[in-house]
Order: C-alpha cells, then sequence, then structure tokens
C-alpha cells in the first residue's frame, strides 16, 4: 500500500478543505436560489449544525484510521478538519442569534435557560471555541503539557454535541441516537484499557510477521 | 369554474392574496433560474462532492417540477370575519415547509415525497355517537356544504408561524348533518393509513417514531366552534399533498399538530380519545395544546414565534405569541375556570 508522506500532505489537506468549504458553498447557492424550504432560517440552523457534528466525527475518526492504516503523516490534518467543526459551529450560532432570534440578547438568555439543549450546546461551543483558540503551533510549544489536557477536552465535546442534537429534536431521534453511538465508540477506542490491549495484540500480530 | 372573488354589494372585490398579473413572474422565466446557475459551470466541481451534497445539487439544478400533484380551483364565498391584518405567508412557503411526518420529518420532506399521493378515490367515514352515520367521496367533500375561505394564523409547536387563506366548511355543519347523539362529547380524527403511499409509516428512520395512523381530538364544544373548519383547499385550489389532501382539519387556536392531515375517519365519542403526540410524549404534548405564550414547551419557550412571510432570508420577523393564537374573543370561554397550566 502506497505510504502517503509530508510530500502527499498538501494534496490531502486541499482535500480537507475542499470537503469541508464545498457544503458552505452550496449553502450559499441554497439559499440564494430559493431552494433552502419554506424556511430558510430553519434550513442553515439545520445544514451548519449537522456540519459541524459530522466534522466532530471526522476529527475523531482520524486517529483510528491513522494508526489502523499506519498512515502517521494523516495525523497533521488533524488540527484543520478539528478547526471546520470551530467554523460550522460558528456559523450554527451565528444563524441561529441573527436569522432565528434576531439579535434579541434578552431573548438569547431567557432561551438558554429555557431551553437545556442550548445550553449543552453553548458549553460545547466554549470547549471548541478554546481548542481553537489555542491550536496555533507557537502557543502548543508553549503550553507543553498542558496543551494536551486542554485538548484531551474535545472527547467531552463528542458527549456534548450529540446529547444537544439529540435533545433538539421533537421525535425523530433515530439519527441524533446513531451519533450518540458513533462518537461514544469513538471515544471508547481511546480508553486506557482498550488502547492497551490493542497495542498488547498489535504487538503480537507485529512480532509473528517478523 | 375558479371564482376567488367575493361579491359585497354589487362590487367585484378580488380577494386578498390576488396580485397583479403583471407581478407575477412568467412560470417559465422562474424556471430558467435553473438554468442560469447551471450556465455558471458550477456542474463541472460535482465529481469530488460527497454524495448527499450531490443528491442536494441535483435538486439545485434538476429541471424536474416539484410539484406534479395537480389541484383544481374552487368556488367559495371569502368570509372576512377572522381575517385579520396579518400578511399572507406565500403560496411557495405554505407548501414547501410542512410538518407531515408520514412523508418524512424534514420540512421538505412532504412536499418531496407526496407528489404521487393519491386521493382518487377517497373516503370520510363519519361514524360513532352519531343518529346518521355516512361516509363522503372525494367528490362530497368539496360539494356537500358551502365552501367558505378564511385568512387563518397557523402556529406550530416549534415556535414558528404562517398565516393561510383556507378554503373550507365549519365542523360544526357537518356534525349537524350526522347529528352528533346526546352521549357524544369528544370527536376523533384518523390519518390515512397507506405505507406504501406513505414512508413515513413504513420506515421508522423516516417517520420519526409516530405510531401510525396519526390520531388527534377535540372536545365536542371545540368541534362545534365555528371557527374549527375543514379545509379542503388553499389559495383558492385544491389542497396540495403536502398541505393534507384532500381534506384536513384546522384549528387556529392550536399548535398546529392539532389540525389533523388527510382524514379518513371521524368518530364522535362518549371519552376523551388518544392523541398521537400526548401518546408519544405527554408530559410535552397535551390533548388541548392551546397556543399560549404562558405555558412553555419543556425544552423551548413559547413566548414568541418566528413569522414565516414574504420575502427571503433577512426579512423574517419575531413576534409575540397571542394566547389562543390571537382568536381568544372566539374560544376563551370553551375553557372558563381551567387551569391552562394542567390542561395544556
Amino acid at each position: 500500500m502506497l505510504r502517503l508522506t509530508a510530500k502527499h500532505l498538501i494534496w490531502l489537506k486541499s482535500l480537507f478543505h475542499l470537503m469541508g468549504a464545498l457544503p458552505i458553498a452550496y449553502l450559499v447557492i441554497a439559499v440564494a436560489t430559493d431552494r433552502a424550504g419554506g424556511d430558510p432560517v430553519q434550513y442553515i440552523i439545520h445544514f451548519t449544525g449537522m456540519g459541524a457534528l459530522n466534522a466532530l466525527v471526522a476529527t475523531l475518526l482520524i486517529s483510528p484510521i491513522a494508526k489502523f492504516t499506519k498512515q502517521g503523516v494523516l495525523m497533521q490534518t488533524r488540527r484543520l478538519v478539528g478547526l471546520y467543526v470551530f467554523a460550522y459551529a460558528t456559523l450554527h450560532i451565528a444563524a441561529f442569534f441573527s436569522l432565528d432570534l434576531l439579535f434579541a440578547w434578552g431573548l438569547l438568555f431567557s432561551e438558554v435557560v429555557k431551553r437545556p439543549y442550548i445550553l449543552v450546546g453553548a458549553l460545547a461551543y466554549l470547549i471548541v471555541t478554546t481548542l481553537a483558540v489555542t491550536s496555533f503551533k507557537a502557543l502548543m510549544r508553549r503550553m507543553g503539557r498542558r496543551w494536551q489536557i486542554v485538548h484531551n477536552a474535545v472527547y467531552l465535546v463528542a458527549i456534548l454535541a450529540p446529547i444537544h442534537f439529540y435533545w433538539s429534536v421533537k421525535s425523530e431521534i433515530i439519527e441524533p441516537s446513531l451519533y450518540l453511538v458513533g462518537l461514544g465508540l469513538l471515544l471508547v477506542w481511546r480508553l486506557p484499557f482498550v488502547h492497551k490491549k490493542r497495542v498488547e495484540r498489535g504487538n503480537v500480530a507485529g512480532k509473528m510477521t517478523k | 369554474m375558479a371564482n376567488s372573488s367575493r361579491f359585497t354589494q354589487g362590487i367585484l372585490k378580488k380577494a386578498q392574496w390576488h396580485i397583479q398579473d403583471n407581478q407575477v413572474t412568467p412560470e417559465s422565466v422562474f424556471r430558467s433560474r435553473r438554468h442560469i446557475v447551471k450556465a455558471m459551470g458550477l456542474g463541472a466541481i460535482g465529481a469530488s462532492i460527497p454524495g448527499y451534497v450531490q443528491a442536494g445539487l441535483f435538486d439545485l439544478f434538476g429541471d424536474q417540477p416539484k410539484t406534479s400533484f395537480i389541484t383544481t380551483p374552487l368556488t367559495f364565498k371569502t368570509n372576512p370575519q377572522y381575517g385579520g391584518s396579518d400578511g399572507l405567508t406565500p403560496f411557495d412557503k405554505v407548501t414547501s415547509h410542512n410538518n407531515f411526518y408520514e412523508f418524512g420529518t424534514s420540512k421538505q420532506d412532504p412536499m418531496d415525497n407526496a407528489q404521487g399521493f393519491k386521493v382518487d378515490p377517497w373516503q370520510l367515514r363519519i361514524e360513532g355517537e352519531v343518529e346518521r352515520p355516512m361516509t363522503l367521496d372525494l367528490d362530497q367533500l368539496t360539494k356537500m356544504f358551502p365552501l367558505e375561505e378564511r385568512t387563518y394564523r397557523l402556529r406550530c409547536v416549534e415556535a414558528w408561524s404562517m398565516v393561510i387563506p383556507w378554503v373550507g366548511f365549519p365542523l360544526a355543519a357537518l356534525l349537524k348533518k350526522v347529528g352528533v347523539t346526546s352521549k357524544g362529547k369528544y370527536v376523533a380524527f384518523e390519518t390515512a393509513f397507506d405505507p406504501e403511499q406513505m414512508p413515513g409509516q413504513k420506515s421508522r428512520l423516516m417517520g420519526g417514531g409516530i405510531h401510525y395512523p396519526y390520531v388527534e381530538g377535540l372536545t365536542l364544544a371545540e368541534a362545534m366552534n365555528d371557527l374549527t373548519l375543514l379545509s379542503v383547499g388553499l389559495y383558492g385550489k385544491t389542497l396540495p399533498p403536502q398541505n393534507g389532501a384532500p381534506i384536513r382539519l384546522v384549528v387556529p387556536w392550536k399548535y398546529g399538530f392539532k389540525s389533523i392531515k388527510s382524514i379518513v375517519r371521524i368518530r364522535v365519542m362518549d371519552k376523551q380519545p388518544p392523541t398521537s403526540w400526548n401518546q408519544l410524549a405527554s408530559h410535552e404534548y397535551g390533548f388541548y395544546a392551546n397556543v399560549n405564550p404562558a405555558v412553555d414547551h419543556p425544552r423551548w419557550s413559547q413566548a414568541t414565534e418566528r413569522r414565516i412571510g414574504e420575502g427571503g432570508l433577512f426579512s423574517a420577523t419575531r413576534i409575540d405569541t397571542q394566547l389562543f393564537n390571537g382568536y381568544g374573543e372566539f374560544v376563551a370561554p370553551l375553557y372558563d375556570g381551567m387551569d391552562l397550566r394542567k390542561f395544556y
């Protein structure tokens, strides 16, 4: 199998940028050409929310895929994909506040209090924002070990975000349930004892092939 | 023959939603918007795009009309009594933003999935505690009672609202015709059950977990109130399937889910009938479901609503929700002495 190297990284990153940016272009065209339904506000909020959730799944899939396929260079795309979580979540919240609440500050606070799922989403967004702000290489170096501790909070987002989705729907719970389970599995995969077992098994397999 | 005008003191008045011919974009021009976008060459990037986006792009650039269901003009008189001064929600939005889980849970699903829905033949059975049970066929739905046009506000429990010119007849007229017996206290309604035509009834993923057929109910007093309409049309023509063809209920002082669509059975009962959303989550959706800004949904506020009106993305408005959706003068006496927090 082709082993991806740093030379391929630029192509890989370009591909991921394209995959991240194209849905936004699609959304803009859909809204501009009146193809975003009778209530484009609801359409935009849902579309960007799903975008953030999908980007989160993609971010958390990178390291399992990199390890499974032994393509270490993939790990260097994690920040890029993770920043798309931040981008979509920002659009999601901006659309909610500007197009749905129409900049009613008072309503924002009363809604956040009255709708627990918004509180959960807001908490997830605060974490994502913190991670985005501390994602610069220079800051990463300066923060040292603490950087990893802070960025482990993405696992909390992986729990909060699908709960936010599940809690917001009226009755169509199957789709949010799939996200809950999927993201849950990606977290379980990272649990220390699961991880250890996997490493041990990997070593045995490695010895046998040698 | 089309008669969307009303006759007042010898003057022919246009219905309020009538627009001048020169204000209408010809349909051919409207349809060619997509050719314009296509001509920009945006289709070329298609190959590199994920599947779900491709499906959406096909929507964007596809030329097939989305609404192939045939609706026909109705003859009616306009009833100005309940009109109000709210601006109408345009036809395009009324017919493309629907909660009709039988055809899928996304707002556009009903428009996309209901176009092949067969309403002919149709049978609406009226039975239960009535003296003369009867079955109406499609033709009788629009011919048995004089039709009137009424413009009502529609407030969804999800906190958005529309203003729609319905065509129909009061439910009371039908109930008087069949004669409710002294035992009749409630009226139950049932939507058609046809999984072959209604994909949401076939697949739990598409149907949102509702136990089909969808059922609704009113007290007899609510059912007999003059506001309660059996609608067979909107904007002067028979109902499109996504709006509940061929006949649906419209109860404008209650949240939209009470206004059950595509009805096949009306049953007068001596006890309170089960209702679909109440069965699904009784702490969130009550039997009465009266629009009430003071009683919040457990997960969101009902104090305000976003009005879906004319214009695009940036012309949205948020308005205060009114008790009984502003129809208190007609229906408040129905709930005298009732604790509306308890009977939500």
